[in-house]
């Protein structure tokens, strides 16, 4: 018999008398404007929340805090005078040396700063972790309460990878303290769009 | 009510004093209070350590002698817990009160006339609280409650003391604290050091076990706290008459 | 010390590492509050969800039905993740899973890899394995990565390096990574491990990581971090293997929910990790594998009293919570999986080695009240100790004073005389008790006898009623 045939059997043999699933439709409690939670939970997590008009306004961060020299990508075309558009079917291996990624959302979470993106957001799969500094714009009116409501955005989208994205990368693993940067981006900035 | 006391065997051996203090409380509020001369033991020593398939003589001697009472009450939380759930028989167990519940929920005491003018540390233990529910636990996000504070709230000035832990484990744990003495002894320091940290006069606890244990390292390290079972706060015993 | 434990060590138990963890009273001081800081910001982030218990009782549910259909769900799974060009491997035990995560390099000539987190390929013991069949392994979770380079195993399953000080890892890095001498600054060595694995990340071939969730509705498998670390590697590598034990089964996508939101807040107090990442295809050009393990699972599924076990989500509140954990540390208990948890697992998979761990607690309850999925683990540590004294597991001579014990607290007469005597000798001949033999006596006192038992009391001042 093989592995397969014997694990099923085993657990067909050995597993308890089913019970309902549990109705989760309404378990969240949202007693709060989802736009200042997402910003005031972004703070906490090491991200930084910027709110804009339109996208003009990216494009003059990007000038003001990174220079000529340093390698800066994104998705959105509206970016091109400052970033290169084209680097999706690249070997992910060349992405080593980017300095900023902009990237857009398709919705974010208010009650962890969760954003969702899949691969056709993401560029590439390794894209917003391989970068040095990471942004992304949102629409301000795309922020939903908590997950049960991004599930329920979801639904039963296909993608191949998806990817919630809160905050800078982290750890606390040398004596619990804080480090911001570990092996993903260093930085998260939220453009939040009206 | 007639009531039979079921007292722990290490409180009937070393602590008679909890014993008295629970039998005259009761008296007080108007119970007829029985003490079956032929009990024993409920049995956890021996089903905590594994050997619960040793316990039915342990159990059927239970039930022998706690049978025709209306109410069954025992000063301690763990004997309590225990019995309401390994022993078996719905008709017993659903008689059986720890001290403090059976005060608050079925006398409903709520005019203590005592005093006791000190600064007192509540120890939680830990069958009573979250086996029993006799307070709220601090893991759970919802409302608080205590019936033991609702008690000692009734006494005249006697101050609560705020710990940093409320309710972490003293580290008695039964046989444990001869198998893993190190341990059970260093559990036990650092409840004393969060007393002593935040002003505890005298040490109480609805459970002799925890207070035995703890009473021990107070007396070898010559700590400045006295231990009173919670029935003899309530009884209205004074610390003078502690016989330490 | 080797391993976090050397060859002497792993045969001594937990009430004898606890003892010598404790032998360092500052440290064991910090190691305690440490992780009891940990615990208070799971408190305050469950706090801030009025439906939190609501959460846990769905969640207790959902994880319920997922064990009650596992073998439905599995298949289901099995099927989703094949159409959507994932290969899906099964393996009976350690050694398989070992033998098939070998298979899979080998045949791709690939004698070099990277880890993400995984508590079962500590329980499988893969990288011994993958190492002694020629293959080179490097952790990149940092904190594995500090123990891996020490030669210790993990002492927490969240927090692997969580009972080594700054000081401890400053030393660690200079001698491996070159890091300045004496420099122990958390920043400082995050950044110099971050160059030291991105070089690893850009030039490996194979990545392995763990399965945090495995959705049976859909064949997607949900990957959580807050270093990058699982992604990294998973997306720059050629080939892609996920392990996982079969009961990180989900029955359906929106459940994520659910478990998404009690993960991290139990874990460390965070809303949700830094990255959650869900594998549904493998990145094009890529070969994505799955490992699916029993390895005791479906044994431990058949025992009515101990299946809640494998509700577990892997979150380490219990840990965090245990006042015996955080005063003797993850290596006292032998296993990959340490803490109430491991108790209450480990001794499926081997009840001789682990018949220590069910008894070293006191049965707070404090455990059962954190965990998310809402398993009884206080209970299930109270029916193993049973089931260990049934099976044999227990010393002899515990044996024989347990069946004294019995007979003395069957027979009232005979208490009555043993209490009697026993005050007595405390009384006049005291060293009898408070000697070096005797456990109690070597850091308290023991209980200053009385002159007369309650009952003795009551005959005489209630007439025996």
């Amino acid at each position: 018999m093989d592995s397969r045939a014997y694990i099923l059997e085993a657990i067909a043999k050995n597993q308890p008398s089913s019970n309902p699933l549990p109705d989760i439709s309404s378990i969240a409690v949202v007693d709060y404007d989802v736009v200042e939670k997402f910003k005031t939970i972004l703070e906490g997590i090491g991200g930084q929340a910027i709110e804009i008009q339109n996208l003009d306004e990216v494009v003059s961060y990007v000038k003001s805090y990174f220079n000529e020299g340093q390698r800066i990508i994104s998705t959105l075309p509206e970016l091109a005078s400052v970033a290169e558009i084209g680097w999706q079917n690249q070997d992910p291996h060349t992405l080593e040396n980017v300095e900023l990624n902009i990237l857009r959302a398709q919705f974010g979470v208010a009650e962890n700063a969760a954003l969702w993106l899949t691969e056709a957001q993401l560029g590439q799969r390794v894209a917003p972790f391989i970068t040095q500094n990471l942004a992304v714009v949102i629409d301000k009116n795309n922020l939903v309460a908590t997950m049960h409501h991004a599930y329920d955005r979801i639904a039963n989208a296909e993608y191949g990878f998806g990817l919630y994205l809160a905050g800078p990368s982290k750890t606390a693993d040398i004596e619990q303290s804080l480090v911001l940067g570990a092996h993903g981006s260093r930085t998260m900035t939220v453009f939040l769009l009206s | 009510m007639n009531v039979a006391l079921f007292i722990p065997c290490y409180v009937d051996q070393f602590y008679p004093q909890v014993a008295i203090a629970t039998l005259e409380l009761l008296e007080k509020y108007g119970c007829d209070v029985h003490f079956p001369k032929n009990q024993t033991c409920c049995g956890q020593p021996m089903a905590n350590s594994g050997f619960e398939h040793l316990t039915h003589g342990c159990n059927e001697l239970f039930v022998e002698n706690f049978t025709g009472f209306d109410y069954i009450v025992c000063p301690s939380g763990s004997c309590t817990l225990h019995i309401k759930e390994h022993l078996g028989d719905p008709a017993i167990t659903r008689k059986c009160y720890e001290l403090t519940e059976f005060l608050t929920d079925v006398l409903v005491v709520d005019d203590l006339k005592v005093k006791f003018p000190y600064k007192v540390g509540l120890h939680q233990s830990c069958h009573g609280q979250r086996g029993l529910k006799l307070a709220q636990m601090s893991e759970l996000n919802a409302p608080p409650f205590s019936k033991v504070e609702r008690l000692l709230n009734q006494v005249e000035g006697l101050e609560l003391v705020n710990l940093d832990r409320k309710d972490e484990c003293c580290g008695f744990g039964g046989t444990f604290c001869v198998a893993e003495e190190a341990l059970s002894v260093r559990m036990g320091q650092d409840r004393l050091q969060d007393h002593l940290k935040n002003g505890t006069q005298v040490l109480t606890a609805a459970d002799m076990s925890c207070l035995m244990h703890m009473e021990g390292i107070i007396r070898r390290e010559k700590l400045p706290i006295k231990v009173m079972h919670l029935a003899e706060i309530l009884n209205g015993s004074t610390v003078e008459e502690l016989a330490v | 010390m080797k391993n976090g434990r050397d060859a002497r060590t792993t045969l001594m138990n937990h009430a004898e590492l606890a003892e010598n963890f404790i032998k360092d009273g500052e440290r064991t001081t910090w190691h305690d509050e440490t992780l009891w800081f940990v615990r208070k910001k799971r408190d305050l982030a469950a706090f801030q969800l009025p439906e939190w218990e609501a959460l846990r009782e769905a969640a207790s549910q959902i994880k319920h039905n997922g064990l009650s259909n596992m073998h439905d769900y599995l298949v289901a799974f099995e099927e989703k993740a094949t159409a959507n060009g994932i290969k899906i491997h099964w393996a009976m035990d350690a050694l398989e899973h070992n033998q098939i995560v070998h298979s899979i390099l080998k045949e791709n000539s690939i004698a070099e890899i990277i880890k993400s987190k995984s508590m079962l390929t500590e329980e499988c013991h893969l990288n011994e394995y993958l190492i002694e069949h020629g293959v080179d392994v490097v952790d990149t979770d940092l904190g594995e990565r500090i123990v891996q380079l020490r030669e210790e195993k993990p002492s927490h399953i969240v927090l692997p390096a969580i009972h080594l000080k700054k000081e401890d890892v400053g030393e660690t890095f200079h001698k491996y990574l070159g890091t300045e001498k004496g420099n122990k600054d958390p920043q400082y060595l995050t950044e110099a491990a971050r160059q030291h694995l991105r070089e690893k990340f850009v030039s490996r071939k194979a990545a392995l990581t763990g399965v945090n969730f495995a959705v049976a509705e859909t064949g997607e498998f949900v990957v959580c971090t807050n270093e990058g670390n699982a992604d990294m590697g998973a997306h720059l590598a050629d080939v892609h293997i996920a392990c996982m034990g079969f009961e990180k089964i989900i029955p359906e996508r929106k459940h994520l929910g659910v478990f998404l939101r009690l993960l991290a807040r139990s874990a460390t107090g965070q809303p949700i990790t830094t990255y959650s990442s869900h594998f549904k295809k493998p990145r094009p050009g890529q070969q994505m594998h799955i490992v699916i393990v029993d390895n005791g699972r479906s044994q431990q599924l058949g025992r009515e009293d101990f299946r809640n076990s494998l509700k577990c989500i892997r979150c380490g509140a219990c840990m965090n919570t245990c006042p015996v954990y955080r005063r003797s540390g993850g290596h006292s208990y032998h296993s990959a999986v340490a803490g109430p948890i491991g108790s209450i697992l480990a001794p499926n998979l081997d009840m001789r080695k682990n018949a220590d761990l069910p008894f070293a607690s006191t049965l707070c309850g404090s455990c059962s009240n954190v965990c998310p999925v809402k398993i009884d683990i206080h209970e299930q540590l109270y029916k193993w100790r049973q089931v260990l004294v049934k099976e044999g597991h227990v010393p002899f001579g515990k044996k024989v004073a347990m069946q004294a014990m019995t007979f003395t607290l069957s027979h009232p007469g005979v208490f009555k005389t043993a209490g009697k005597v026993g005050r007595s000798m405390m009384g006049l001949a005291p060293f009898t008790v408070s000697n070096g033999l005797n456990p109690w006596y070597k850091q308290r006192e023991m209980p200053a006898p009385p002159k007369e038992s309650f009952r003795e009391w009551f005959s005489k001042n209630r007439n025996g009623q």
